[in-house]
């Protein structure tokens, strides 16, 4: 997983609220086996017209924000499905970073698994990022994890919470994997005194599973 | 240890370690597994050198992509044949059991779980698939994660979380026995909204919820997520220990008396505190059905489409124009006006046995509307079959309906179940978002009764008043 420490960049706006994972990416690119490649159906319904030509509207097609690792948006981004296929797709476009007053949780986990940081903002601040957005061809923030704030070029700062846990990983790109079997010997200890305490959580299925 | 609400019971049991700021390693007795959010996880353990730390307590089956008809032909699409056969062969190589497409225990992941006794209360439980809340309706906290997670229990039976927050949600008095647990559920939503969970685990308590069946609870549980819920929780009782004895995985004799014991313990002390209490009344609740695009866009069978020009909140104003144009709904009419094309009963919401018998219900001697085509996707292959010893089957065959094999279907359409653009289907599933049963598809999400009463009129129909 890629760290992250601080990203600079333009902000992309979808000014809606309850982005649900159907839209960021839909069910037809779900058959993928691969975790790369979904750009392609990155907000696949929204950003074509009916007649299925791109809607020059959306942000995904328009030239000033095809670079842009900053996705502003409403509130309970990711609602809906669980799929990680979202956070990859978002991913393959180049968002490192989402703005938004409040996240859905699982979406919110599926964002810390890769290296992309969601934060949340006020209302207020969300609002004042979206009139920039608007009044401005490029506008370009800094997100400083390690300070835990959003810095404006016009000089305002704004801070946001993290787990210090997940902020530590994501820092350092760490592999959550590998982390958690540093713990191995704690999993064991666990197990013995679980298996003791309810047995029935850890039978043999195989003798009755058979078809 | 003071008094402690179910949640924190199952919680704190199941506390591997904790980090100095709550950042917990929290263990997982039972992974659920199906074919779209698993291949990238095998893959990764696979480049990793890693094994599964118990192939045992994990159980795989297809269902998303599952053709809903005649299956020994195979499947068409190239893209969900492979990901099919990669469960498979992961399966066979990580020694990981998986029902088949042919084996009568397949169908749809949170139906098979509890029906084998895999799910059983007390439990961690996840799969990657938001619905896994349903399986809250055992007392077992139970929630979706994402693919990267799945890999993530594979390698260490465990997850890192942070403690959600708690939620109770209290119905009593007395629902009318033309609702459900579908109603009540979608009455939730519409009250709290698809954002009023965010952060917390609720507990559905009161005397409504205690008389609901297992599989009513499940409903209620598996739309939890759809208010932005982390996961839903009903405390296990006699209902619960009835349900699950003698199922095939579930343990026996000595053991199982041993297991009651402590689950029937599972309940939220006297005087534990919730952080949010919401409180509903059963007499108060009608049935329900949404007219916009996620599940809050929600009313009473003998409402009416709201109307954005009286909106002063701009969001909402905005929010609301764009789901009517989605739907292609005029606002104000009365939500019995609206005609349907589509009617799908299934899905891991509504497609179990007392879900097919109401439906059966409403249609018995009657016919589906001339204008509509509808489908019944029974939940499991096993469901399937008591349905038809029932003779359900004829029922909804002789009323016009096509009765179809299990599996997601037209729930979320990534097999051939899908709506066309404009179309507009009464579906017992748990998401109307744009596009969810097809691109331009309109979803109005129902109970069984509501589709069924739909399928026969061509539109929906306040129930209240029907002859059954």
């Amino acid at each position: 997983m890629q760290a992250f420490t601080t990203v600079t960049g333009t902000v992309a706006p979808l000014n809606r609220g309850d982005v649900d994972t159907d839209q960021i990416i839909p069910k037809q690119y779900l058959k993928t086996i691969h975790r790369t490649g979904l750009k392609e159906g990155l907000f696949a319904d929204w950003r074509s017209r009916p007649d299925g030509s791109p809607d020059p509207d959306f942000f995904s097609n328009q030239p000033r924000y095809q670079d842009a690792p900053i996705l502003l948006t409403g509130e309970n981004f990711g609602c809906g499905s669980s799929r990680e296929h979202a956070p990859w797709a978002l991913l393959d476009y180049g968002i490192r970073c989402i703005l938004a007053p409040s996240f859905a949780d699982i979406f919110y986990n599926n964002c810390f698994q890769n290296g992309i940081l969601p934060v949340v903002l006020t209302l207020p601040e969300i609002q004042t990022l979206f009139d920039r957005t608007a009044s401005h061809d490029r506008y370009q923030v800094t997100i400083d994890l390690a300070q835990q704030v959003v810095v404006l070029p016009e000089g305002e700062r704004y801070a946001f919470t993290v787990d210090p846990f997940r902020k530590d990983c994501m820092i350092k790109g760490l592999d959550g994997i590998g982390l958690t079997l540093q713990h191995e010997t704690a999993i064991s200890v666990y197990e013995s005194r679980r298996v003791q305490e309810a047995p029935w959580l850890f039978q043999d299925l195989s003798s009755r599973t058979s078809a | 240890m003071g008094s402690q609400t179910l949640f924190e019971k199952i919680w704190n049991q199941h506390v591997v370690r904790e980090e100095p700021d709550g950042t917990t390693l929290l263990y997982i007795d039972r992974h659920l597994i199906h074919e779209v959010t698993s291949p990238q996880a095998f893959e990764g353990l696979r480049l990793a050198g890693r094994q599964p730390r118990r192939p045992q307590a994990a159980l795989a089956v297809p269902d998303h992509n599952v053709p809903t008809t005649d299956r020994t032909q195979g499947i068409a699409d190239p893209m969900s044949a492979l990901q099919i056969s990669t469960l498979e062969h992961n399966c066979t190589e990580f020694g990981i059991t998986y029902y088949g497409m042919e084996d009568v225990r397949q169908g749809i992941v949170h139906i098979i779980g509890p029906e084998q006794g895999f799910t059983l209360p007390g439990m961690t439980i996840v799969c990657g698939d938001s619905h896994t809340s349903t399986h809250g309706a055992f007392g077992a906290l139970a929630f979706g994660v994402g693919t990267s997670e799945v890999e993530h229990v594979l390698a260490t039976q465990c997850l890192v979380q942070k403690r959600p927050k708690t939620m109770e949600i209290r119905v009593e008095g007395n629902l009318p026995d033309y609702c459900s647990s579908k109603d009540v559920i979608l009455a939730i939503i519409g009250r709290i909204g698809i954002g009023g969970g965010i952060g917390y685990v609720v507990e559905y308590t009161g005397s409504v919820i205690r008389s609901f069946s297992m599989e009513s609870r499940m409903t209620l549980c598996n739309m939890s997520i759809e208010a932005g819920a982390r996961a839903g929780l009903v405390s296990p009782d006699e209902s619960t220990v009835a349900y699950v004895k003698g199922r095939p995985l579930s343990p026996q004799g000595d053991l199982f008396e041993r297991a009651k014991q402590d689950w029937l313990k599972l309940r939220t002390d006297p005087g534990a505190q919730f952080d949010q209490v919401v409180e509903l009344r059963g007499e108060d609740i009608s049935p329900q059905v949404t007219w916009g695009t996620n599940p809050g866009m929600v009313t009473d069978v003998n409402g009416h489409i709201p109307d954005p020009a009286v909106m002063d909140d701009d969001k909402l104003r905005a929010a609301t124009e764009r789901a009517l144009e989605y739907m292609g709904l005029p606002a104000g009419i009365p939500i019995c006006d609206i005609q349907i094309d589509r009617v799908f009963i299934g899905s891991c919401t509504n497609s179990r046995i007392e879900d097919l018998r109401m439906a059966a219900k409403y249609v018995r001697g009657k016919h589906v509307a001339a204008s509509v085509k509808a489908m019944v996707v029974p939940g499991s292959g096993l469901i399937k079959l008591q349905a038809e010893e029932e003779g359900l089957d004829r029922v909804f065959r002789e009323a016009g309906f096509e009765w179809r094999e299990p599996g997601c279907s037209m729930c979320l359409a990534m097999n051939a179940d899908v709506l066309t653009p404009g179309e507009r289907c009464a579906s017992t599933s748990n998401r109307n978002f744009e596009g969810r049963q097809g691109k331009g598809g309109r979803t109005h999400l129902v109970s069984p009764a509501m589709a069924a009463a739909a399928a026969v009129e061509g539109h929906f129909v306040d129930i209240r008043n029907w002859d059954v």
